[in-house]
Protein backbone atom coordinates (compact mmCIF):
# COMPACT_ATOMS: atom_id res chain seq x y z
CA UNK A 1 0.00 0.00 0.00
CA UNK A 2 1.41 3.25 -0.54
CA UNK A 3 -0.62 4.99 2.35
CA UNK A 4 1.01 8.19 3.08
CA UNK A 5 3.37 7.96 0.36
CA UNK A 6 3.66 11.23 -1.87
CA UNK A 7 5.03 12.00 -4.22
CA UNK A 8 5.95 10.11 -8.43
CA UNK A 9 9.33 7.59 -8.44
CA UNK A 10 9.24 8.21 -12.43
CA UNK A 11 11.02 4.49 -12.47
CA UNK A 12 14.13 5.95 -11.61
CA UNK A 13 16.46 4.98 -8.48
CA UNK A 14 16.63 8.67 -6.29
CA UNK A 15 19.55 9.82 -7.69
CA UNK A 16 18.49 9.53 -11.24
CA UNK A 17 15.36 10.96 -10.39
CA UNK A 18 17.55 13.91 -8.50
CA UNK A 19 19.53 14.10 -11.36
CA UNK A 20 16.23 14.43 -13.51
CA UNK A 21 14.84 16.97 -11.54
CA UNK A 22 17.86 19.44 -11.52
CA UNK A 23 17.99 19.18 -15.28
CA UNK A 24 14.04 19.83 -15.41
CA UNK A 25 14.21 22.61 -13.16
CA UNK A 26 17.31 24.11 -14.60
CA UNK A 27 15.83 24.61 -17.91
CA UNK A 28 12.72 25.84 -16.44
CA UNK A 29 14.22 28.48 -14.89
CA UNK A 30 16.52 29.19 -17.81
CA UNK A 31 13.82 29.21 -20.14
CA UNK A 32 10.95 30.38 -18.55
CA UNK A 33 8.80 27.53 -20.42
CA UNK A 34 9.56 24.03 -21.05
CA UNK A 35 7.63 20.81 -22.69
CA UNK A 36 7.54 17.96 -20.79
CA UNK A 37 5.35 15.31 -19.81
CA UNK A 38 2.20 15.85 -17.31
CA UNK A 39 3.25 13.80 -14.67
CA UNK A 40 6.81 15.40 -15.11
CA UNK A 41 5.71 18.64 -14.85
CA UNK A 42 3.03 17.88 -11.54
CA UNK A 43 6.42 16.96 -9.65
CA UNK A 44 8.37 19.43 -11.05
CA UNK A 45 6.18 21.82 -9.91
CA UNK A 46 6.84 20.73 -6.20
CA UNK A 47 10.67 21.15 -6.62
CA UNK A 48 11.10 24.23 -8.54
CA UNK A 49 8.40 26.06 -6.41
CA UNK A 50 10.43 25.32 -2.91
CA UNK A 51 13.20 26.63 -4.77
CA UNK A 52 11.58 30.00 -5.49
CA UNK A 53 10.06 30.31 -1.53
CA UNK A 54 13.69 29.65 -0.08
CA UNK A 55 14.44 33.07 -2.14
CA UNK A 56 11.86 34.89 -1.56
CA UNK A 57 11.98 34.04 2.49
CA UNK A 58 14.74 36.53 1.87
CA UNK A 59 12.48 39.51 1.28
CA UNK A 60 14.02 42.18 -0.42
CA UNK A 61 17.47 41.09 0.67
CA UNK A 62 17.43 38.78 -2.51
CA UNK A 63 17.17 41.45 -5.15
CA UNK A 64 19.26 44.30 -2.93
CA UNK A 65 22.46 45.20 -4.40
CA UNK A 66 25.49 43.85 -1.94
CA UNK A 67 27.28 47.18 -1.33
CA UNK A 68 23.61 48.25 0.48
CA UNK A 69 23.18 45.02 2.58
CA UNK A 70 24.21 44.57 6.26
CA UNK A 71 26.65 41.82 7.10
CA UNK A 72 24.62 39.95 8.55
CA UNK A 73 22.07 39.88 5.44
CA UNK A 74 25.07 39.31 2.45
CA UNK A 75 25.46 36.19 4.97
CA UNK A 76 21.55 35.19 4.65
CA UNK A 77 21.74 35.74 0.80
CA UNK A 78 24.75 33.81 0.72
CA UNK A 79 23.20 31.13 2.82
CA UNK A 80 20.23 31.34 0.15
CA UNK A 81 22.38 31.06 -2.94
CA UNK A 82 24.13 28.20 -1.79
CA UNK A 83 20.58 26.03 -1.21
CA UNK A 84 19.85 27.09 -4.75
CA UNK A 85 22.69 26.29 -6.27
CA UNK A 86 23.02 22.64 -4.29
CA UNK A 87 20.03 21.87 -6.36
CA UNK A 88 20.41 23.88 -10.04
CA UNK A 89 23.60 23.84 -11.82
CA UNK A 90 25.33 27.35 -11.54
CA UNK A 91 25.08 28.26 -15.24
CA UNK A 92 22.61 27.71 -18.29
CA UNK A 93 23.00 28.55 -21.86
CA UNK A 94 20.38 29.87 -24.24
CA UNK A 95 20.14 30.50 -28.02
CA UNK A 96 18.27 33.66 -27.91
CA UNK A 97 15.73 35.01 -30.96
CA UNK A 98 18.48 36.03 -33.25
CA UNK A 99 20.77 32.86 -32.57
CA UNK A 100 23.34 34.21 -30.22
CA UNK A 101 24.00 32.46 -27.30
CA UNK A 102 23.18 33.86 -23.84
CA UNK A 103 24.74 32.11 -21.06
CA UNK A 104 22.68 32.61 -17.55
CA UNK A 105 23.60 32.80 -14.28
CA UNK A 106 20.73 30.38 -12.78
CA UNK A 107 21.08 30.75 -9.02
CA UNK A 108 21.31 34.65 -9.55
CA UNK A 109 18.05 34.84 -12.11
CA UNK A 110 15.95 32.78 -8.62
CA UNK A 111 17.58 35.75 -6.31
CA UNK A 112 17.18 38.38 -8.44
CA UNK A 113 14.63 38.06 -11.00
CA UNK A 114 12.40 35.28 -9.56
CA UNK A 115 12.16 36.05 -5.74
CA UNK A 116 11.40 39.79 -6.78
CA UNK A 117 8.70 38.80 -9.42
CA UNK A 118 7.05 36.18 -6.98
CA UNK A 119 7.37 38.66 -3.96
CA UNK A 120 3.42 39.05 -3.65
CA UNK A 121 2.80 35.67 -5.22
CA UNK A 122 1.43 33.60 -2.12
CA UNK A 123 2.71 29.96 -4.48
CA UNK A 124 2.05 28.31 -7.48
CA UNK A 125 4.47 30.56 -9.27
CA UNK A 126 4.13 28.07 -12.38
CA UNK A 127 1.28 27.51 -14.88
CA UNK A 128 0.85 24.27 -17.52
CA UNK A 129 -1.14 24.03 -20.74
CA UNK A 130 -2.14 20.36 -21.58
CA UNK A 131 -1.72 19.87 -25.32
CA UNK A 132 -2.65 16.03 -26.01
CA UNK A 133 -0.73 13.10 -26.30
CA UNK A 134 3.06 12.42 -27.71
CA UNK A 135 3.79 10.81 -30.74
CA UNK A 136 5.67 7.06 -29.45
CA UNK A 137 4.54 6.87 -26.34
CA UNK A 138 0.80 8.65 -26.44
CA UNK A 139 2.17 10.60 -22.95
CA UNK A 140 0.21 13.42 -22.12
CA UNK A 141 2.29 16.58 -22.59
CA UNK A 142 1.94 20.14 -21.20
CA UNK A 143 3.71 23.26 -21.38
CA UNK A 144 4.82 24.67 -17.69
CA UNK A 145 5.81 27.96 -17.52
CA UNK A 146 6.63 30.68 -14.92
CA UNK A 147 4.19 32.94 -14.44
CA UNK A 148 5.16 36.08 -16.09
CA UNK A 149 4.80 39.79 -14.50
CA UNK A 150 1.34 40.89 -16.51
CA UNK A 151 -0.17 37.47 -16.66
CA UNK A 152 -1.91 38.00 -12.96
CA UNK A 153 -4.09 40.65 -14.12
CA UNK A 154 -4.80 39.23 -17.55
CA UNK A 155 -5.46 36.06 -16.23
CA UNK A 156 -8.45 37.27 -13.53
CA UNK A 157 -10.14 39.38 -16.78
CA UNK A 158 -9.97 36.54 -19.22
CA UNK A 159 -11.17 33.72 -16.93
CA UNK A 160 -15.08 34.80 -16.85
CA UNK A 161 -15.93 35.62 -20.31
CA UNK A 162 -13.93 33.06 -22.00
CA UNK A 163 -15.61 29.99 -19.46
CA UNK A 164 -19.13 31.14 -21.20
CA UNK A 165 -18.08 30.75 -24.34
CA UNK A 166 -16.44 27.87 -23.91
CA UNK A 167 -19.58 26.17 -22.85
CA UNK A 168 -21.08 26.37 -26.25
CA UNK A 169 -21.24 22.32 -27.67
CA UNK A 170 -19.56 21.16 -30.54
CA UNK A 171 -23.22 19.79 -32.07
CA UNK A 172 -24.00 24.08 -32.32
CA UNK A 173 -20.72 24.50 -33.65
CA UNK A 174 -20.86 21.95 -36.53
CA UNK A 175 -23.50 23.64 -38.02
CA UNK A 176 -21.91 26.69 -37.82
CA UNK A 177 -18.62 26.35 -39.36
CA UNK A 178 -20.37 22.98 -42.04
CA UNK A 179 -20.15 25.20 -44.95
CA UNK A 180 -16.62 26.02 -44.77
CA UNK A 181 -15.66 23.14 -43.38
CA UNK A 182 -11.71 22.26 -42.76
CA UNK A 183 -10.52 24.97 -45.37
CA UNK A 184 -11.75 27.66 -42.77
CA UNK A 185 -9.80 26.85 -39.74
CA UNK A 186 -6.02 26.72 -42.20
CA UNK A 187 -7.66 30.62 -43.06
CA UNK A 188 -7.75 31.37 -39.27
CA UNK B 1 -13.75 -26.37 -6.65
CA UNK B 2 -16.67 -23.49 -7.12
CA UNK B 3 -17.80 -23.13 -10.30
CA UNK B 4 -21.29 -21.56 -11.79
CA UNK B 5 -24.49 -23.56 -11.13
CA UNK B 6 -26.03 -21.50 -14.36
CA UNK B 7 -24.70 -20.11 -17.37
CA UNK B 8 -25.08 -16.22 -16.99
CA UNK B 9 -28.15 -15.50 -19.07
CA UNK B 10 -27.34 -12.49 -22.07
CA UNK B 11 -29.35 -10.29 -19.98
CA UNK B 12 -27.26 -10.76 -16.40
CA UNK B 13 -24.36 -10.69 -18.28
CA UNK B 14 -25.32 -7.68 -19.86
CA UNK B 15 -26.57 -5.97 -16.89
CA UNK B 16 -22.89 -6.32 -15.57
CA UNK B 17 -21.43 -5.03 -18.06
CA UNK B 18 -23.68 -2.03 -18.51
CA UNK B 19 -22.07 -0.81 -15.14
CA UNK B 20 -18.61 -1.95 -14.92
CA UNK B 21 -17.08 -2.16 -18.38
CA UNK B 22 -18.88 0.71 -19.83
CA UNK B 23 -16.92 3.13 -22.36
CA UNK B 24 -18.14 6.85 -21.88
CA UNK B 25 -17.57 8.80 -24.71
CA UNK B 26 -15.26 11.78 -24.86
CA UNK B 27 -16.43 15.00 -24.58
CA UNK B 28 -16.03 17.93 -26.73
CA UNK B 29 -16.23 21.65 -26.75
CA UNK B 30 -16.19 23.86 -29.48
CA UNK B 31 -12.59 25.37 -29.70
CA UNK B 32 -13.68 29.28 -28.99
CA UNK B 33 -11.28 30.74 -31.41
CA UNK B 34 -11.76 28.51 -34.22
CA UNK B 35 -14.41 26.49 -34.02
CA UNK B 36 -13.02 22.85 -34.29
CA UNK B 37 -14.06 20.64 -31.87
CA UNK B 38 -11.48 20.33 -29.10
CA UNK B 39 -11.20 18.63 -26.07
CA UNK B 40 -11.36 20.81 -22.92
CA UNK B 41 -8.58 22.20 -20.67
CA UNK B 42 -6.16 21.50 -23.57
CA UNK B 43 -4.46 23.60 -25.93
CA UNK B 44 -6.80 23.10 -29.24
CA UNK B 45 -4.95 20.92 -31.60
CA UNK B 46 -6.44 22.68 -34.80
CA UNK B 47 -5.60 26.48 -33.53
CA UNK B 48 -3.51 25.73 -31.17
CA UNK B 49 -4.71 28.07 -29.00
CA UNK B 50 -5.91 28.01 -25.43
CA UNK B 51 -7.45 30.71 -23.11
CA UNK B 52 -6.91 33.60 -25.54
CA UNK B 53 -3.64 32.53 -26.71
CA UNK B 54 -1.27 30.42 -28.63
CA UNK B 55 0.84 27.75 -27.22
CA UNK B 56 4.01 26.64 -28.85
CA UNK B 57 3.78 23.01 -29.99
CA UNK B 58 0.33 22.43 -29.24
CA UNK B 59 -0.77 22.73 -33.33
CA UNK B 60 -1.03 19.61 -35.22
CA UNK B 61 0.71 19.83 -38.64
CA UNK B 62 -1.25 17.55 -40.71
CA UNK B 63 -4.34 16.26 -38.78
CA UNK B 64 -7.79 18.62 -39.08
CA UNK B 65 -10.40 16.17 -39.12
ZN1 LIG C 1 -8.89 26.03 -32.23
Amino acid sequence: MRHRNSGRKFDRNSSARRAMFRSLTANLVLHEAIETTDAKAKELRRVAERLITKAKRLGEVAYTAQDKLSPKDKARRLHVARLVGAYIPRFGVRTEKGGDQKKVDLVEKVLLDLAKRFASRPGGYTRTVKYGPRRGDNAPMVLIELIGEGDAAADEGEKKPKKAAAKTTVNSSKKATAPSGTEGVKAE
Amino acid sequence: MAVPKRRTSRSKRNMRRANHDKVTPVQLIACPKCGEPTVPHRACASCGHYKGREIPGAKKASKAD
